[in-house]
């Protein structure tokens, strides 16, 4: 008889791997991230060539038919699906970054410190938060853009792209903050924080090597949550003509496309149903994957 | 009662940092929003623009004037609009944005209380699936995806509502579904979550214990209790319905502020870009302090 280890991640782990539609989720998550990264490349066809037959209906050649430009569905679905799974990914490291960065400082300083950063919180909340978003990138398009691109050697739409990243990121931060912030505050009572103070440990060090590793459950969990809402906003600034622009795709831009089509003499159901139930799914996806980790690594949550 | 002082004391100081970050962003952006006519007007047209609206005195002027004029509620003109002003606009499209948002939030709150509550009760199976199903909607059908489904089916498949312009009562009933039937997911889930919670409470069972009827038990004694989570989460949840908004008023067509207010991205309205977002934070403040006071009211436990 053996007596099997088992790590708190191991466990952690294993009770992920006990929900079915988890466990679907991420397969589902790496094959469409896979296949979009992939994909286009596969397949070999160029989302931006334009071809002899506009509007052509789902068919042996092109698998979800063709657009107004006579553009392959497929072909833009793949490429719209990487940028808005790269924004939501990127937008949710940046939002990490700050969120975590807040709550620590906040949950650790208490008292005043405390008080006014959360309150800052409390008041964002409240506020269209993407508004602002709005408003900074439009700004930055009609002034740091230029300016921008002469000096550094990148694309236009790359830089457009970072920066709706970036603005995307520090507006989704706040349950982030939040999630910390009560963390920190029921660790640092812990024997072992103050037996590391009483060591002498510098407060830089004690957050980072002490504080932080005892965080990254709920990080973790938080970090998978705001990706699909990072998506979202991405998709809905797209959708209105305010984020990614063409001839470059998104979901949001290919849903606002199809969305565009619907008219009651032709109905052109593949451009719509296509990039709306990719988006779907994978924003069903994100959100069972986060449910899941939620319940992994926060067993007292379980019903 | 001094932090609710504080809060309310927050309103102003809030709107004016909205307000000077939004006077010195425009300013910043070279050129001002006279680039167009520069290109073909004379320099007499140009000084008598730049003088009309004040350009040519010094900045720590125009931003007093500015301010002066936020203190008495005048968001100034609109840079596209040259006839009108921003609370012109406002004052002819706010009604019908808010009739809109209001017939939303009835939707949300008329299917998500009840059908979370039953489904929390576990004793139907369909209001069990029904919420699951709402649930599934509302995490992964958003507003611009769930607003051409509908048009697609109900609009052109089959033909039973039109799918644009505002007016007519039928012209309503997809924008307002569009745009409710997402947060009654959410106010569903939250129903659900705070029912459950609150049947396994010692007051409930002590109702039971009574005797009471398990409908006045459910009625009078768990619901109040249950829907303080849906008072809490509906302050937060008017920005997203805001935001929603912007996307259904665009999508059907309907001339309502949030139209107006994207419009002013794509023409470059400055000023009407930031006086909408004044309008809108100080609106959603104003809500969600009254959802906060009516949860105080509701909830004895926060007075204390």
């Amino acid at each position: 008889m053996s007596i099997e280890g088992s790590s708190p991640g191991r466990m952690a782990w294993r009770r992920f791997c006990r929900r079915t539609m988890a466990g679907v989720s991420l397969g589902f998550l790496l094959l469409a991230a896979v296949v979009s990264v992939l994909g286009p490349w596969v397949l070999g066809v160029d989302p931006n060539q334009g071809g002899e037959t506009p509007f052509a209906a789902p068919d042996a050649r092109h698998w979800m038919g063709t657009d107004i430009h006579g553009r392959d569905l497929l072909a833009r679905v793949l490429i719209g699906a990487r940028i808005s799974l790269m924004v939501g990914a990127v937008g949710a490291m940046v939002s990490l970054v700050i969120g975590v960065g807040w709550g620590l400082v906040a949950g650790w300083r208490g008292g005043r410190t405390d008080a006014w950063m959360m309150r800052l919180v409390d008041v964002l909340y409240a506020l269209p938060t993407v508004v602002w978003v709005m408003l900074a990138l439009t700004l930055f398009e009609t002034r740091g853009l230029g300016w921008l691109s002469e000096r550094w050697p990148a694309s236009i739409p790359a830089l457009r792209l970072a920066a709706m990243m970036i603005a995307l990121g520090s507006v989704s931060w706040l349950t982030m903050a939040r999630v910390v912030r009560a963390q920190v505050l029921s660790l640092r009572e812990r024997p072992f924080i103050l037996a590391a103070q009483a060591v002498g440990v510098s407060p830089a060090r004690l957050m980072l090597r002490h504080l932080l590793p005892n965080l990254t459950g709920v990080i973790l969990v938080y970090l998978t949550l705001t990706v699909p809402s990072v998506v979202l906003y991405e998709s809905f600034l797209s959708f209105l003509g305010l984020g990614v622009r063409p001839p470059q795709a998104s979901l949001g831009t290919l849903i606002a496309d199809g969305a565009s089509q619907l008219n009651p003499i032709r109905v052109r159901w593949w451009l719509l149903v296509f990039p709306a139930g990719l988006m779907a799914l994978l924003l069903a996806a994100l959100n069972a994957v986060g449910e899941g980790l939620r319940s992994a690594l926060e067993p007292r949550d379980e019903r | 009662m001094r932090s609710w002082i504080a809060r309310v004391a927050l309103i102003p100081v809030m709107l004016w940092v909205v307000a000077t970050l939004g006077f010195f962003l425009l300013r910043a952006v070279p050129g001002g929003p006279f680039d167009r006519e520069r290109a073909a007007a004379s320099r007499e047209v140009e000084a008598a623009l730049k003088a009309r609206y004040h350009w040519d005195e010094p900045l720590w002027r125009q931003y007093l004037r500015y301010l002066g004029n936020l203190a008495r509620g005048d968001l100034g003109p609109s840079l596209k609009y040259r006839n009108h002003s921003v609370n012109d606009l406002l004052g002819q499209t706010v009604p019908v944005s808010l009739s809109l948002g209001a017939m939303a939030f009835g939707v949300a709150m008329g299917l998500g209380i009840p059908i979370g509550a039953v489904a929390a009760l576990g004793r139907y199976r369909w209001a069990d699936r029904v919420a699951s199903l709402l649930t599934l909607v509302g995490v992964c059908i958003p507003v611009f995806v769930l607003g051409p489904f509908l048009i697609l089916v109900a609009g052109l498949w089959l033909e039973w509502l039109p799918v644009a312009l505002w007016g007519h009562w039928n012209h309503a009933v997809l924008p307002t579904l569009t745009l409710g039937l997402y947060f009654a997911a959410r106010v569903s889930r939250w129903m659900r979550e705070g029912m459950q919670e609150v049947l396994k409470s010692p007051h409930v069972q002590a109702a039971r214990a009574k005797g009471l009827s398990e409908t006045v038990v459910v009625v009078r004694h768990a619901l109040p209790v249950a829907l303080l989570p849906v008072i809490s989460y509906a302050g937060p949840m008017l920005a997203d319905l805001l935001t929603g908004s912007f996307v259904v008023e665009n999508l059907f067509q309907i001339p309502g502020t949030g139209a107006f207010f994207i419009n002013s991205f794509f023409s470059r309205d400055y000023t009407m870009m930031i006086g909408m977002i004044l309008f809108y934070s100080l609106l959603l403040q104003v809500l969600n302090l009254g959802s906060d006071l009516l949860l105080r009211w509701v909830d004895p436990r926060i007075r204390a």
